[in-house]
């Protein structure tokens, strides 16, 4: 990269996972019209290439969507919400990462969700320079968020509220926190 | 591909019942639908009767849910929503749960009466009923409305439109039972 560039590298050279313990893949949503619900989902991998020409890559099993609660963790995998016998996996496929100055970061790729593909646009935040943990890894943190309309996938399971309005909003915001760690070389 | 006609009426000469019997007539090039008829041998949904060998009427109804490539329900309107027998099987099929012979099953549901508005109200509640029971609900209602004035005294549909109309109920409900290729 020229240092004739605005922009930073995206994420140093080298591929990163993301370790799932320590990574969060979740969701959130308007509830009844008066606050803000959210899930997660448990089961989910992610890589990250760094380098001169960076990308990113992830999928969640939609069987592991976690709300607290086991018929509504059941409702959400039936083919009112996400099908997932059908659909068993939701992905994303990063097309373009930019980093600024000041570490925060923009891209855009195109998220998959009960097999409907839409383009997508992701702000978010990277750690300044990778960090070595106390067993001698490399590590490194990014945080990504993005806002979808979840009817354009599918996902469009409502019911009205008695005062007006719906039960379950359809903005919804994606929030990952990615813990990656560095791959052996 | 196997499709199975669920009634919601109990009643003999039930007209949702002649309906199905014409969706037999109906039914498209592959098809095979075939009328189950286990609605009034079922005991009413309990837990405590809900065990690992329940009684023969509910392992029959869990069977034959279970085994059709999807199931064309048609129901009557009884004080404005579906008929509670339907409902009980309904209750039964939907156990255990995530595993239970409604559970992906792809469903449509068709429903009629003698008034004017064809149990509209009774069709939209079976199909979030069926939704939250965890089938697959496609197509649109199919409210038939005046019903008795479409068939004739031994129950034989009248209609052509109508008639042609259950067809296109049939094939969409086919088309969208096809598994997904692996």
């Amino acid at each position: 990269m020229s240092i004739l560039e605005s922009t930073k590298q995206f994420a140093p050279a080298g591929t990163w996972a993301a370790d799932p313990v320590h990574s969060n893949v979740s969701f959130e949503v308007g509830y009844a019209g008066v606050n803000t619900f959210r899930g997660s989902f448990t089961d989910f991998q992610a890589t990250l290439t760094g380098g001169d020409t960076p990308s990113l890559e992830g999928s969640a099993k939609v069987a592991s969507v976690d709300v607290k609660d086991e018929a509504f963790n059941g409702h959400l995998q039936s083919p009112d919400f996400f099908d997932a016998e059908r659909y068993p996996e939701i992905s994303f496929t990063a097309t373009e990462l930019r980093r600024n100055e000041d570490n925060t970061v923009e891209g855009s790729g195109e998220l998959t969700i009960k097999g409907v593909t839409q383009p997508i646009e992701l702000t978010g935040t990277i750690a300044a320079a990778p960090a070595t943990d106390p067993m001698g890894r490399e590590r490194l943190g990014l945080s990504l968020e993005t806002a979808i309309d979840r009817t354009q996938y599918g996902v469009s399971w409502n019911a009205p509220n008695q005062s007006g309005g719906d039960y379950v909003g359809n903005d919804v915001k994606l929030i990952v926190e990615l813990a990656f760690l560095k791959a052996a070389e | 591909m196997r499709i199975l006609a669920v009634s919601g009426s109990l009643r003999r000469d039930s007209h949702n019942t002649q309906l199905l019997r014409a969706a037999i007539e109906a039914a498209p090039e592959g098809v095979e639908v075939e009328l189950w008829e286990g609605l009034g041998d079922l005991p009413l949904y309990d837990q405590d009767l809900d065990t690992s060998e329940p009684v023969e009427s509910v392992r029959r109804l869990r069977e034959a849910w279970s085994a059709a490539d999807a199931i064309l329900f048609a129901t009557p309107e009884y004080n404005g929503s579906v008929p509670g027998g339907l409902k009980n099987a309904i209750d039964w099929a939907s156990r255990p749960l995530r595993e239970a012979a409604l559970t992906n099953q792809t469903v449509s549901v068709i429903g009629a009466s003698t008034g004017q508005f064809g149990a509209m109200w009774a069709q939209q509640d079976l199909r979030r009923i069926l939704g939250l029971a965890g089938a697959r609900v496609v197509g649109d209602e199919l409210p038939v409305a005046r019903v008795h004035e479409k068939l004739d005294h031994d129950g034989r549909l009248l209609d052509a439109e109508l008639f042609e109309r259950l067809r296109l109920v049939l094939e969409t409900l086919a088309s969208a039972a096809v598994p997904l290729a692996a």
